[in-house]
């Protein structure tokens, strides 16, 4: 199949200056991108024309997280409306971590999930293996023989490792065959039974809070271990200034680390809470406006490389419940492109830079080719229209899980046209 | 996302009582008000006034409490109304009964006031959303949720402090131990601030008080004999026994040196300070008991406006409950 996306505005951050932004169209030739610019490839017959006028033809969207719950939570979601929804949204990569059921720490479980995927046809899916078996902290994971099933990385998830020295064989471990360790930094005891932010809102709803040192504390402890066994470490869904800091500080002394955070995290504080609204509850905790400042001037400075959607689908009942007894997190899949775009003008930056840290700078995390708009790269493709509101509802969301804090709120930049390895997956 | 405030109508009357915070402070006078009226019922031969004729209320009771059911069930036996007491305890939660479908299941019986305690925060909360959602004329009481309010017991502290210092505006008042576990303490502190109360204080080791309390409007103190100084109202909580030993206290005799309320500590307060405790008491642990029977204490009068108190609450509620139907 060809394909010719015309009249686009392309952006594409992914050169050494400061890329591409203008009017040019992409040669799609199979899962290739054939060239970029007016001229067509000698020979080359469009098989399809995409007509991208007023649109932004972007590359694939990157996603670092995103829970599809199969095996084990169909209830909640399964892979093939999570994948649906991801094409809905732009996203032609994604992460999807262990905490399924069973969990993902066999290599039959990882090869099964790919395989599956793979029949759906949407975005490429990138496993986490799980860190240790069944995720409980105490005896390693078969990294070999889950990387060579696929897993790109390995992730303990959001159950944080009790035992350091666990952690410090697992990190040594993993140095020893050049995988990366996937961490969210949280230290279990301090966080332990938390559900909200220690500050001024967790004091007045009465809410058990979890301090910021639980996230600095952890990323100190990972630094110290990363210095002396050499591990390569990502640090997922950081939440704090501090933990911000000590990231910033770990790049400079040129430790071997990269990070994320949620997209909600860039936007949203606990004050918005309000009167208990369990959509408002995620793990790690939405935390002052300080904390989501400092956050914001983490993406935009790079000490974090990548904005996630932290994509978690629940079933309705397990949010109409008292705040501390929902689950956290929210559906976020169809949310990372609009939620980004909406972040780039808060924070007054380029489109560009907000569009680069969920598409070619998540996928350097993963020392993956996608996320570029040139010749040769594979045809991963978003085309969005950034100038189209559309409403959040039950309807138009095509996840299965609709719990978010936007549901009935307006987003503004819709996808029109998901590309993924060359095949047309998303229409709108 | 901030809403609007889901205790009161859209003509600002008490349609739910949820917390004290963000009631007006015209809405607090008029349950005190509402309340004095109340007081003398109790005196009289004939218990009772027909307010709530015909009306039923459930007492929903996730979590144990005799004082507190008790009182609420008077209140509502002397309005008049049915009382159907139901302690759920953690029994239905095990056999996977969500909240919100025992809510149903008891508003299929036709209850008209809900009175609710739960071990956690913000469950009134959420059966007040749930209860506007499927039958609008339904109220709902909180009797305490959580760490997060007891909004009954911060009236009727209000209502003990305004019998006994007729006005809020020259007070210096105390809430001395565990703020953090406290709903009674965010009760009486919200209430404090909305009635114009100038000083608040809140005493206890760090432990105990939560982060970033003083934005509650309150200063924060660790030295008691300091803290209690010129005090016209010293306000005593419980401590919960789990909270005696561990990680929080090292034991109860260490917390009484330097946060039970002694002679000594007390004759640091005004002469004519009063001291209020919202029960049950660990004697010799918050309080000496010499200080709990002398004649600084209001602590059992507390008791007799609690249901003064609550009976103006659920005649509020129910009459607001009336106009909606």
């Amino acid at each position: 199949m060809r394909l010719e996306i015309r009249n686009g505005r392309l952006i594409d951050l992914s050169g050494s200056n400061d890329g591409r932004d203008e009017r040019a169209t992409l040669y799609v030739d199979g899962a290739i991108i054939a060239a970029v610019g007016s001229r067509a490839p000698d020979g080359f017959m469009a098989d399809k024309i995409v007509d991208a006028a007023g649109k932004i033809v972007a590359p694939g969207l990157v996603d670092l997280c995103a829970r599809l719950r199969e095996p084990g939570y169909e209830h909640k979601a399964t892979l093939e409306s999570e994948l649906m929804a991801a094409s809905a949204g732009g996203v032609t990569s994604l992460v999807c971590p262990p905490d399924t059921e069973p969990v993902l720490d066999e290599p039959g479980l990882v090869e099964m999930l790919k395989r599956r995927g793979w029949t759906l046809n949407q975005a490429r899916i990138y496993p986490l293996g799980a860190l240790t078996a069944g995720l409980k902290g105490e005896t390693l994971a078969e990294m070999l023989e889950l990387a060579e099933a696929g897993c790109i990385g390995f992730f303990q998830a959001d159950r944080p490792i009790v035992d350091t020295s666990v952690l410090y064989r697992a990190m040594q471990y993993a140095a020893t065959y050049g995988f990366t360790i996937w961490l969210r930094p949280e230290d279990a005891f301090l966080a332990r039974g938390g559900i909200a932010h220690d500050g001024e809102v967790a004091a007045r709803l009465g809410l058990a809070a979890i301090p910021t040192s639980a996230e600095s504390v952890a990323i100190a402890t990972i630094c110290t271990l990363m210095r002396e066994t050499g591990a390569r470490v990502h640090l997922a869904r950081l939440s704090s200034a501090a933990g911000v800091e000590l990231v910033r500080r770990a790049k400079a002394e040129g430790l071997p680390v990269t990070a994320d955070v949620g997209v909600h995290h860039l936007l949203l504080t606990d004050r918005d809470i309000g009167y208990f609204d369990s959509q408002y509850r995620f793990s790690p905790p939405l935390r002052s406006p300080s904390d989501r400042d400092a956050l914001s001037a983490g993406v935009v400075d790079g000490t974090i490389n990548a904005i996630c959607s932290d994509h978690t689908p629940t079933d309705e009942d397990e949010k109409n419940v008292p705040f501390g007894e929902a689950t956290p997190g929210a559906s976020g899949l169809e949310m990372l492109l609009p939620l980004a775009l909406k972040w780039a003008e808060h924070a007054s930056i380029p489109m560009s830079t907000a569009l680069a840290r969920i598409t070619v700078n998540a996928a350097q995390v993963l020392g993956k080719s996608q996320g570029r708009l040139v010749a040769g790269a594979p045809a991963d493709v978003c085309i969005f229209d950034p100038r189209a509101f559309w409403a959040v509802t039950r309807e138009t969301l095509v996840s299965q899980g609709k719990n978010t804090p936007y549901l009935a709120r307006e987003m503004q930049g819709k996808v029109t046209h998901t590309i993924c390895a060359g095949r047309l997956v998303y229409a709108a | 996302m901030l809403t609007a405030n889901p205790q009161l109508t859209p003509d600002k009357k008490l349609r739910h009582l949820l917390t004290t915070e963000g009631l007006p402070k015209s809405l607090i006078e008029n349950i005190l008000d509402t309340a004095a009226q109340f007081v003398s019922v109790g005196d009289r031969d004939v218990k009772k006034v027909p307010l709530l004729r015909g009306k039923s209320v459930f007492n929903l009771f996730f979590e144990n409490s005799t004082r507190t059911r008790t009182t609420f069930e008077i209140a509502a036996k002397r309005l008049s109304a049915d009382v159907i007491n139901l302690n759920i305890n953690a029994s239905s939660t095990s056999k996977g009964e969500s909240l919100v479908d025992t809510i149903d299941n008891l508003i299929a019986m036709d209850a008209d006031v809900f009175v609710v305690r739960h071990s956690q925060s913000g469950a009134a909360h959420l059966i007040a959303k749930h209860v506007n959602q499927v039958r609008p004329n339904v109220a709902v009481i909180n009797a305490g949720d959580g760490r997060h309010a007891h909004p009954t017991q911060g009236l009727l502290d209000m209502y003990t402090i305004r019998h006994y210092k007729k006005s809020f505006h020259n007070l210096s008042i105390a809430i001395v131990g565990d703020i953090l576990h406290s709903r009674v303490a965010r009760s009486g502190i919200h209430a404090l601030t909305t009635l114009g109360c100038p000083d608040v204080r809140v005493i206890g080791p760090k432990t105990l008080i939560p982060t970033e309390c003083e934005r509650m409007g309150v200063s924060v103190h660790h030295d008691m004999m300091r803290g209690i100084e010129g005090c016209d109202v010293v306000m005593m909580l419980r401590l919960q026994n789990e909270r005696m030993e561990g990680p929080l206290l090292p034991s109860a005799q260490e917390f009484f040196k330097s946060y039970g309320l002694t002679a000594e500590k007390l004759a640091r307060a005004k002469p004519d300070a009063i001291v209020m405790h919202p029960g049950p008491m660990n004697r010799g642990v918050e309080i000496e008991s010499t200080i709990a029977d002398g004649r600084q204490a209001v602590i059992l009068p507390q008791v007799t406006f609690g249901i003064a108190v609550r009976m103006a609450v659920m005649s509020m509620v129910g009459v607001s409950r009336g106009e909606v139907a």
